[in-house]
């Protein structure tokens, strides 16, 4: 009973993080069309920066978080205007790889040149470290604080996508976009909002999700597979496929390690060939013509 | 690379394997070069050379099928790891290990390749890591077989024709992996230019035309994964004969991203682009990665960059736009 329960905490804190980061690249692949491989590396930006906000500049925890959203949202602005607008919607796919491959070794480089190339830590507040106690049960308060983060971004980005102005413009763009450009909707500054969203959600998934997927010098070329497979799983653009996705490799991977710790991972990629055999567009998502 | 056109000129009335032969001098004195010049260094350029089997693979999958992939070393480090097995267990013949790894690295690439040329975009990018990742995890985890995180070494392949050994100056292994490079590409070159070839390369151009002229996608782009599996397989096969040792870094992901590197240098969809390609990378690589691995790679990701935007034929692109402008100016005067 108890081992079952650390599983399931485990896998939810782990899925929630996986959904943090990955949701903005799946938002990315579904209303841009980009396959962006280098969405881990502005996740890792962010906890450079918060790191050294941290460590180096004393501040809190929460304004290290916005320090960290803010900056990988600056630094992705040129990367946006330069080269990622070429590859919106109508290039195939081997440029989009071969351009956000590209990015990642580059900012892999520089941000290990400027940050020096060691494992970062980012210390929590003292709320957040130690137990919690749910009256039946202790688990550590972080993995608590991260599965209310990814509730909250779920929530939140349901409501931005469903009941918002914004949202109303983003799914006319999602559906036909030159139709929606022909309506009036600038949909250059639609994919512009959509991507700074999809970075800062990114960058924000890496912070809060350090404790769980440690940043080190090569997390974005390590983890590149892991949001692109949840993304692949879940559907490009569905916010609960990408939820369901990221709750079941969190579950499928936590499971592993827990009870068959030398083959993990070669269950975790067989599990995610045949799901993406039988359901080529995810479990949630839609066929793009 | 959608606006990438080769032009195909049907060979007219000449000498016959002339084009063949010219090829055959130009590696027989490359080889020369690089045997005379660097007596030290040779056991870098074979390493070099089993590379660029793998990348002269990897175009024939994506550069004329038009498949992005992402797990390629797999069906490289697959045939390795059956090479060293072999060699492990008694083969030691040079010629039947390059056998073994031919063949275990057709069989791979076929088999993936039915999988992941079924798709298109996201599945099929997805699907090659995750085979890619499969066959590296498989690797770590069956130890009796491949050593897992130690590899195996120590691997003494026999005499090649039972004369020449492999020795510590790797003088045998480059040149046996030169010739059968040289080889393997003049084969290589009758495949692409077939019908076979041409169809692949038209169906990579227009699948939807070429669906309306009766071609059938799937089994052509499943033959050509076993052909660039077999490709794989050699350069695997000799890798592991030359250095004696084979690693999980000759399955893992960092290596499969490498060579689309070299591939996209070069240039994508031509076999010379491919050669070019991995050369000059490997080159690179062996003087500034030395100095430090993240100027290395800031300086990879800069030229991937630069690559796709101003020169997404590779740089083989300006070369044969070169040679066509002399070649039509010859035909004017």
């Amino acid at each position: 009973m108890g081992l079952v329960l650390s599983i399931l905490t485990d896998a939810l804190a782990y899925g929630m993080v996986l959904f943090i980061i990955s949701i903005g690249l799946s938002i990315m692949m579904g209303l841009m069309r980009v396959v962006n491989l280098a969405h881990g590396a502005f996740a890792m930006i962010g906890g450079y920066l918060a790191s050294y906000a941290m460590r180096n500049l004393g501040v809190d925890y929460g304004v290290a978080i916005l320090i960290a959203v803010l900056g990988a949202i600056a630094a992705s602005v040129p990367f946006e205007l330069l080269l990622y607008r070429r590859i919106y919607r109508n290039a195939d796919p081997l440029i989009q790889v071969l351009m956000t491959i590209g990015i990642t070794f580059f900012i892999i480089g520089i941000v290990n040149f400027v940050f020096g190339p060691t494992v970062k830590s980012i210390p929590l507040p003292a709320a957040l470290n130690g137990p919690a106690d749910l009256g039946f049960r202790m688990i550590p308060t972080h993995r608590l604080f991260v599965i209310a983060c990814g509730v909250v971004t779920a929530l939140g980005l349901w409501w931005l996508v469903e009941k918002t102005e914004f949202g109303i413009r983003l799914r006319a763009a999602v559906d036909n976009s030159g139709m929606a450009d022909a309506l009036g909707i600038r949909t250059e500054i639609v994919y512009g909002a959509t991507f700074a969203l999809a970075i800062g959600l990114g960058a924000f998934g890496g912070v809060v999700g350090a404790e769980i997927l440690p940043i080190e010098p090569f997390y974005a070329l390590r983890y590149m597979v892991t949001f692109l497979v949840v993304v692949s799983v879940g559907g490009a653009g569905s916010i609960l496929g990408a939820l369901s996705a990221s709750m079941l490799l969190g579950l499928a991977d936590t499971t592993g390690k827990y009870l068959a710790p030398e083959f993990g991972e070669f269950f975790f990629y067989l599990a995610v060939i045949v799901t993406v055999v039988l359901f080529p567009h995810g479990l949630l998502g839609k066929a793009h013509a | 690379m959608t606006e990438l056109v080769l032009p195909h000129h049907a060979a007219g009335r000449r000498i016959p394997l002339i084009g063949e032969a010219a090829i055959a001098l130009a590696f027989a004195a490359a080889g020369a070069l690089g045997y005379f010049l660097f007596p030290d260094d040779l056991a870098f350029l074979t390493r070099l050379i089993g590379i660029a089997f793998l990348v002269l693979s990897l175009d024939l999958v994506t550069g004329y099928c038009g498949i992005a992939t992402l797990g390629h070393a797999a069906l490289f480090g697959g045939a390795a790891y059956a090479v060293g097995a072999a060699c492990i267990r008694g083969i030691s013949d040079p010629f039947a290990l390059l056998a073994i790894g031919l063949c275990s690295g057709a069989v791979l690439g076929l088999v993936s390749g039915a999988l992941i040329s079924r798709f298109r975009g996201l599945p099929q990018l997805v699907l090659s890591i995750a085979i890619g990742q499969l066959v590296a995890g498989l690797a770590n985890k069956l130890q009796w077989l491949t050593g897992g995180s130690d590899g195996l070494s120590g691997l003494e392949p026999g005499k090649v024709f039972g004369v020449f050994g492999f020795d510590m100056y790797s003088r045998t292994a480059f040149l046996l992996s030169f010739t059968v490079l040289a080889i393997t590409f003049l084969l290589l070159r009758r495949v692409v230019n077939s019908p076979f070839g041409l169809m692949c390369r038209g169906i990579k151009d227009d699948s939807l035309r070429a669906r309306m002229m009766g071609a059938s996608i799937y089994p052509r782009f499943v033959i050509m994964y076993g052909i660039a599996g077999a490709v794989a397989g050699l350069g695997g096969a000799l890798t592991a004969m030359s250095t004696g040792v084979v690693g999980l870094d000759s399955v893992s992901f960092e290596r499969s991203a490498e060579v689309l590197v070299m591939l996209v240098l070069g240039g994508a969809g031509h076999l010379w682009g491919a050669l070019i390609g991995s050369v000059i990378f490997m080159l690179f690589e062996h003087i500034v990665a030395a100095a430090n691995p993240f100027h290395w790679m800031t300086l990879v990701g800069l030229l991937l960059i630069l690559i796709v935007v101003f020169a997404p034929r590779g740089l083989i692109g300006p070369l044969t736009a070169l040679c066509a402008r002399l070649f039509s100016r010859e035909k004017k005067t």
